[in-house]
């Protein structure tokens, strides 16, 4: 499990969490959602050990660590591929540098590029592919890490409606082929709601824990399911109070 | 260059030196006022060996200014992009350094290294570092730090990142830099020939102008020109070549 406890930070005398807590259980899929500029993203900062965090704790697996640097490989927002580098070789960077068999993580690469459905585009450069590509790419890039934590900072969100769609199926998919932990981080409900297996909404700055919404049901979902309907309610209506997403 | 773009290019050429040919006959301009192209390049034709060996002197000047200046420029700018109180202090330095008009400095580069090839190089190096060090330090900063953050998190250690991350994201800068500086490379070369040099293009300029031989002149200034052309294109060949991504 991964625990974090009472985690603050302050800006410039701008207070961005407050004895912010959170535990994400082992190989599940748990959705952080909230205003915009609540500090969702240097949350993720800190967790990688980006950014340096004023007091609290993180405990992995039940042991205290400073960050998640070595645990976790971090998505974000933009793909981050190097335009100078294929498909393929971009995947690959974190073996380049890594300490497992090259040749052993070379086929698992192309076995990912394959069920990624981006088999046949190794040898492509980044800026002669869609954005849908690139993100499977640094999608792909992310897992070649080999970490046992994934965090997803908005990684779905410079995407159009039908791409997202084809993501969403991927995302899932991913998860129960590798059971991974993942934290990802929306401002999309419809998005928090298909995916999550729970969902913590946060407050504005500082960015505190407003709830956990844990029973959803079986996955894959569908809009058109009652109780997911319900749900997006109740998440809404929780949402209210806090600025505008 | 596309076919198209070269005929235009010719097109333009032809029609300029047509024009400059008619006019000096037309209105019956002195030689030594204005040659017409013909005799120019009648001078090339009779003189391509002065003309040559004195190009290859100062092409030399200038290659060996280029190579010279890249083993300053890319370790300063490095330094500085890595050391940003370095940068503070140098960058005062650097903008002075293209204050100073290259004529100011020519006479006390021949007094320093006397009438040899050196004090030119020296005077093409300077010419070419301002450029090739500001671009690329530019092409540093431009590196975002998410970037610079993944690369660690993979586990890359600093040389690493320098070598797979910092010089490729500055490559463009680094060769704007170089295109800048080669193409301009020429200036310094020859102002140094002119203060003081037995040999190279600008020696021979200022031998043609005393015996008011404007066609050699002329002649030796398109020698400069070409050359100027050849680096800048050879400087974008190996950038295309480098840079296959774009």
């Amino acid at each position: 499990m991964l625990s974090i406890e009472n985690l603050s930070k302050t800006f410039d005398k701008m207070k961005v969490f407050e004895d912010f807590s959170i535990k994400i259980e082992n190989n599940s899929f748990h959705v952080l959602t909230g205003p915009s500029g609540c500090g969702k993203t240097t949350f993720f900062n800190i967790l990688m050990g980006n950014t340096s965090k004023d007091k609290g704790t993180i405990f992995w697996q039940g042991e205290k660590i400073d960050h998640l640097g070595s645990i976790a490989a971090f998505m974000q927002q933009k793909d981050l591929l190097l335009p100078w580098l294929s498909l393929f070789e971009n995947a690959m960077l974190p073996v380049r540098f890594g300490s497992s068999g090259y040749s052993t993580q070379r086929v698992k690469c192309r076995e990912l590029f394959n069920f990624m459905g981006i088999g046949g585009f190794e040898t492509f450069f980044p800026s002669r592919v869609s954005g849908g590509m690139k993100k499977r790419c640094a999608l792909a890039r992310t897992l070649m890490f080999n970490r046992d934590v994934i965090l997803l900072d908005e990684p779905l969100s410079s995407l159009d409606t039908l791409r997202r769609y084809d993501m969403y199926s991927l995302l899932l998919s991913l998860q129960q082929k590798f059971g991974k932990t993942i934290l990802m981080i929306t401002h999309d409900i419809d998005e928090a709601l298909l995916l999550a297996d729970r969902l913590t909404l946060v407050t504005n700055m500082p960015m505190k824990r407003k709830q956990t919404f844990s029973s959803f049901p079986q996955k894959p979902r569908i809009f058109s399911d009652s109780k997911l309907t319900r749900l997006k309610e109740e998440v809404l209506a929780n949402l209210e109070g806090t600025s505008a997403i | 260059m596309k076919t198209k773009d070269l005929i235009i290019t010719l097109i333009i050429c032809s029609g300029f030196l047509t024009i400059w040919e008619f006019s000096c006959r037309f209105f019956n301009i002195a030689p030594f006022i204005l040659p017409a192209p013909s005799s120019i390049i009648t001078v090339f034709f009779f003189n391509y060996d002065l003309l040559l060996f004195n190009s290859m002197v100062t092409f030399s000047e200038i290659v060996l200014g280029i190579v010279f200046s890249l083993i300053f420029s890319v370790p300063l700018a490095l330094f500085m992009y890595l050391c940003p109180a370095a940068e503070r202090s140098l960058s005062p330095f650097l903008i002075a350094s293209q204050a100073i008009p290259v004529f100011a400095l020519a006479p006390l580069l021949v007094i320093w290294f006397g009438y040899g090839i050196t004090g030119k190089v020296v005077m093409a190096s300077l010419i070419i570092f301002f450029p090739v060090t500001v671009n690329l330090l530019e092409g540093f900063k431009s590196c975002e730090t998410e970037y610079i953050n993944m690369f660690k998190t993979m586990g890359a250690g600093s040389m690493d990142i320098i070598l797979h991350l910092l010089w490729p994201w500055a490559l463009p800068g680094f060769f704007t830099g170089l295109k800048i500086g080669v193409s301009v490379a020429t200036i310094g070369a020859v102002i140094g020939e002119w203060v003081g040099a037995q040999k190279g293009l600008g020696a021979l300029m200022i031998q043609a102008n005393a015996r008011l031989e404007v066609d050699m002149l002329f002649a030796a200034i398109a020698c400069l020109t070409l050359m100027g052309l050849f680096l800048w294109k050879s400087a974008g060949f190996i950038e295309k070549k480098v840079i296959k991504w774009k």
